[in-house]
């Protein structure tokens, strides 16, 4: 159970924080150009956090108690697969989880 | 002589497509996080006020695996980081706009707002502030509020669904499928490769500090490679 102080610490401090985010050019800093090796770090963001964030969860799910499931990577190559050949975010979310349903009845 | 209004109608048919993407994810947020323990209000006011996808998603995984809060919102904002390069692009559009337009601008600038925007204001540098705002303002009429909405229908729907369906693995799917239209270059992937290893190398860290450091090795990877690819 997500205790409730957290989680409203958690909604208003990212609202606030992702607002900053959003406010800090448009509203304060003005046109003058971000220093060239900081939007080179910053086009990258994206792509690092979120396999940072995913692997360990491929790997060790908690739902398995941590034990690797030949399951969910089956789902994630799936997934991984059929993203990358068709750039479509929902036909990848689609297929891995057609892939975690029909493996789950395979494998038992 | 185009209208604000016609503007704001182009506005609203550039942001339309972009429902296609916004349902799903809003339905499966509500759905994950009332399967996370959170009320309807909770759930639609973490939408409301956080009004971003991924971060939103991030921060549920990483509440529910009880991580220090403060680990929560740095991982998070780091997410969101992309979000002050939207501003530092938007800006030279809508930045002779009032404090207070700038500030609504502000909080509805997320990635698809952004894309239709930024998009449309390369092909069309000779529109005046007001049209600009104008198409703005409608390309997020079909993208922000259809976000709280479709949010609140997963609540609804989340409330329905049993709690033990295989949901666990929702979450980690919905990134994998982010993550793959998003290896744009060589660089995006070296990225993403050195991330994922670091962080399986360094899960042994606690308050899932593993997922900070490798998130920024594989952004200072992905820049490095970007760097020297352009020599």
């Amino acid at each position: 159970m997500i205790d409730r102080g957290d989680l409203w610490l958690v909604i208003l401090g990212l609202g606030l924080g992702s607002f900053a985010l959003r406010f800090l050019f448009l509203g304060l800093v003005g046109d003058r150009p971000l220093p060239e090796w900081l939007t080179r770090h910053l086009r990258y963001t994206a792509v690092a956090m979120m396999p940072a964030l995913v692997a360990p969860l491929v790997a060790w799910p908690a739902a398995t108690g941590g034990q690797t499931d030949p399951l969910r990577l089956l789902a994630t190559a799936a997934t991984l697969g059929v993203g990358l050949l068709t750039k479509n975010v929902i036909l990848a979310i689609l297929s891995g989880a057609v892939a975690m349903v029909a493996g789950g009845y395979l494998l038992g | 002589m185009p209208t604000p209004s016609s503007n704001y109608w182009q506005g609203f048919q550039a942001g339309l497509p972009f429902l296609l993407v916004i349902a799903p994810f809003g339905t499966l947020f509500g759905v994950l996080a009332t399967e996370a323990g959170l009320t309807v209000f909770e759930t639609l006011s973490f939408s409301v006020v956080v009004i971003a996808g991924a971060a939103q998603f991030v921060s549920l995984q990483m509440l529910q695996d009880h991580v220090p809060t403060l680990i929560v919102l740095a991982s998070a904002l780091a997410v969101n980081l992309r979000m002050a390069m939207y501003s530092a692009a938007i800006t030279p559009h809508l930045g002779g706009l009032p404090l207070w337009k700038r500030a609504l601008s502000a909080y509805f600038l997320v990635d698809q707002t952004y894309a239709a925007s930024a998009l449309e204001f390369e092909k069309h540098p000779e529109k005046t502030l007001a049209q600009k705002f104008a198409f703005f303002m409608g390309a997020m009429t079909p993208i922000c509020p259809p976000w709280y909405a479709f949010t609140l229908l997963g609540a609804w729907l989340g409330e329905a669904v049993p709690a033990d369906f295989g949901l666990d693995f929702a979450l980690p799917i919905a990134f994998l499928a982010m993550i793959a239209p998003a290896l744009r270059t060589g660089a995006h992937v070296v990225a993403a490769l050195v991330a994922t290893l670091a962080t399986l190398l360094l899960a042994f860290l606690p308050y899932n500090l593993g997922v900070l450091c490798a998130a920024t090795l594989g952004m200072a990877a992905g820049a490095e490679t970007e760097r020297r690819m352009q020599k």
